[in-house]
């Protein structure tokens, strides 16, 4: 009986360690597998702004209290309009900087006279909170130049990102850190001059002035 | 002037109606005849890659930490020194991002989608606590994991909770683990970070019913010890089966000094019998109420008899129903595939598309006009739903199945009797926090018998 007791703990010890062995074995193999698939290089979280629609989840479902999206200016994209629809939006009361004819929420883009008749319109990151509605602006009347993007100054990388869950056209991506933003470029942009320019030759002889 | 605008947004919808909304070149780049440069805008650069690895040397080495006081050192107070530099660091510096808990879904997404690469030190961060836990029990909870340090931190009035209702409450981390895996590896989310109550702690600031839900723990944890670690933590439930088996082990009563250590007493001090200390669990009954998280257990003795063959006659029944269990939960998990799906965004917005096609529903969301817009064709997205509920139907059979199979082990579990001689710590419930420690009078025989020995070594 004794003898038999003692078996039996035996056989548990090494039953044990068997099993201790064999998951010590599969974790190895884990890690072996993963590792096979695995990239050295972590992921950030990133806009692809061909597919955004600049809805506004996110200036509000980030984790921090000021957005980690901001939006972005594709100067080469520009058209440097003087009436910007990203600016002022599509009703101003009058084409000038007036608190009241920006579209701006928070006044984050500065407009400066360049040359007649172009205007330079810059992003103040500290004043701009992500809410894209000047990205509509600019995507639903103008060239497209403005759009939004995570920066990664401020982004906290959460493993799964409050903004990508609420993102309603699924424009959130996972990118290399390397290569850390999706910016718009001009040659990525389909040419659709010709009716433009008759657009634009009318716009500018309209004689309106600015304040 | 205002005419004037609309004349132009008029002839410009006229003119772009046909276009998608962005990347129409409408207004072409000028050139400038006054010597204008565009400006570049910096575009400010990630965390360096640098960092996480030095992340995963803190973790490594806060493990390796973590497991000598444990086990070797026997400290409270450099557990819980331990404890707190984790939570600083994890947490409040690191923001607890990523965490081993919210490792899970990245390593279920790897395995099952075929474009995710799983970064390597967030598989390190997964595998690490396990390979720890295989050797020296669940050191990672002691002191290493900033959502456990947060909990210990605030136990200060533990009560005990009844062992069926522990057992009971401990069958969502189950649950819980079997939904994340599942919802992570069709792609849809990740529930364990979209619901960490204490992730808005760290970041101090975000969702508020998170930080409610956060608060809530914390309150609770004043008077239940870790209840997140304990009954629904998923990380938790892997860690509580590695432990099982883990090489070393948390041990209340301290292990017998060598005898080179003991043999020489201090001249002037009385000489301990050698048969005191370090003899094992004199089962004074001191340490009985010690673990805040119920994870002592006392010596048990064999079962009457007639106990003993009413339990075998359930333990038989019992191993007919496991493949009862395990099927049925395994078609409950299949048949909720409708509800389960809906978290992936897919099959909401194919959903809600079908609705609006129907005329169910009159007005667009912002992800359906978001779809209409990209002029994709509907009958594709349904297709693609429908594949991703399939997905669902098979995930459903599997993650319930787990969840049957862990509730019929559970059923065997309480079933069985094991035969204790000692207060001993309950090798996967415990999460050698050191607390019990200090409440066994062999460890402060042996504290006093090495400190003898210093004593006795320097006067040498």
């Amino acid at each position: 009986m004794m003898s038999g007791n003692k078996n039996d703990i035996d056989r548990r010890h090494f039953l044990r360690d068997s099993l201790w062995g064999a998951c010590l074995a599969g974790l190895g193999a884990a890690a072996g597998a993963l590792s096979r698939k695995s990239s050295a290089e972590n992921t950030v979280w990133q806009i692809d702004p061909e597919i955004c629609v600049a809805c506004g989840n996110c200036a509000t479902y980030c984790v921090l209290e000021e957005s980690a999206v901001k939006c972005v200016h594709a100067y080469a994209m520009c058209g440097y309009c003087r009436i910007c629809f990203g600016f002022s939006g599509p009703e101003p009361y009058d084409i000038n900087e007036a608190a009241e004819n920006q579209l701006c929420p928070t006044g984050a883009i500065k407009r400066t006279f360049v040359e007649d008749p172009y205007y330079e319109y810059t992003i103040d990151e500290s004043l701009c909170m992500g809410c894209g509605k000047c990205v509509k602006g600019c995507n639903t009347f103008g060239n497209g130049a403005l759009f939004l993007q995570v920066r990664h100054d401020r982004c906290l990388n959460c493993n799964e990102c409050s903004i990508a869950a609420a993102c309603p056209s699924g424009a959130f991506k996972r990118v290399p850190a390397d290569k850390p933003y999706l910016l718009k470029r001009v040659d990525s942009v389909r040419n659709n001059t010709a009716g433009c320019k008759a657009l634009r030759s009318r716009r500018f002889s309209n004689g309106v002035d600015s304040a | 002037m205002i005419r004037l605008v609309y004349i132009i947004i008029g002839t410009a919808f006229l003119l772009l109606s046909s276009g998608i909304a962005s990347g129409f070149e409408r207004f072409p780049p000028p050139d400038f005849e006054s010597g204008y440069e565009q400006p570049t805008p910096a575009n400010p650069a990630p965390r360096r890659n640098i960092y996480e690895y030095v992340d995963t040397a803190v973790l490594l080495a806060a493990l390796s930490l973590s497991s000598y006081l444990v086990l070797r050192t026997r400290s409270r107070r450099a557990i819980l020194a331990l404890c707190v530099f984790s939570l600083f660091y994890f947490g409040f510096w690191r923001k607890g991002c990523v965490c081993p808990i919210g490792a899970i879904q990245n390593i279920a997404l790897s395995v099952f989608d075929r474009d995710y690469a799983v970064p390597l030190t967030v598989m390190l961060f997964f595998l690490l606590p396990l390979v720890f836990t295989l050797f020296f029990g669940r050191t990672f909870c002691a002191a290493v994991c900033p959502l456990g340090a947060i909990q210990d931190v605030v136990v200060l009035r533990p009560i005990s909770v009844p062992e069926w209702l522990e057992g009971g409450l401990r069958l969502f981390a189950y649950v819980y683990l079997a939904a994340a895996v599942l919802f992570a590896a069709t792609g849809s989310a990740f529930v364990i970070c979209r619901y960490d109550p204490f992730i808005s702690f760290f970041h101090l600031s975000g969702n508020f019913h998170l930080l409610i839900l956060g608060g809530c723990f914390l309150l609770v944890g004043v008077f239940v010890g870790r209840p997140y670690c304990r009954f629904v933590c998923p990380y938790g439930v892997i860690l509580r089966q590695l432990s099982r088996i883990s090489k070393w082990k948390v041990a209340i009563t301290p292990h017998q000094l060598s005898s080179s250590e003991s043999s020489e007493p201090a001249p002037g001090r009385q000489r301990h019998s050698s048969g005191s200390i370090g003899a094992g669990c004199i089962k004074c009954r001191l340490c009985e109420d010690s673990c805040p998280f119920g994870a002592i257990r006392a010596p048990t003795a064999d079962w009457p008899a007639h106990d003993y063959n009413r339990s075998k006659k359930r333990l038989a029944f019992l191993i007919i129903l496991l493949p009862v269990l395990v099927f049925s939960s395994g078609w409950i998990g299949y048949a909720l595939r409708p509800v389960t799906s809906r978290v992936h965004a897919t099959v909401r917005l194919a959903d809600r598309i079908y609705l609006e096609e129907t005329g169910q529903a009159e007005e667009t969301t912002d992800a359906s006009s978001a779809f209409r817009g990209t002029g994709k064709d509907i009958q594709e997205l349904y297709a693609e739903a429908l594949d991703i509920q399939a997905g669902f139907g098979l995930g459903g059979w599997l993650a319930g199945g787990f969840v049957g199979l862990v509730l019929a082990g559970k059923l065997i579990a309480v079933s069985l009797q094991r035969r204790r001689t000692d207060y001993q710590a309950d090798r996967a419930g415990c999460l050698a926090c050191g607390r019990c420690f200090e409440y066994c009078p062999q460890e402060h025989a042996k504290r006093k018998l090495a400190k003898d020995n210093w004593f006795n070594h320097r006067e040498r």
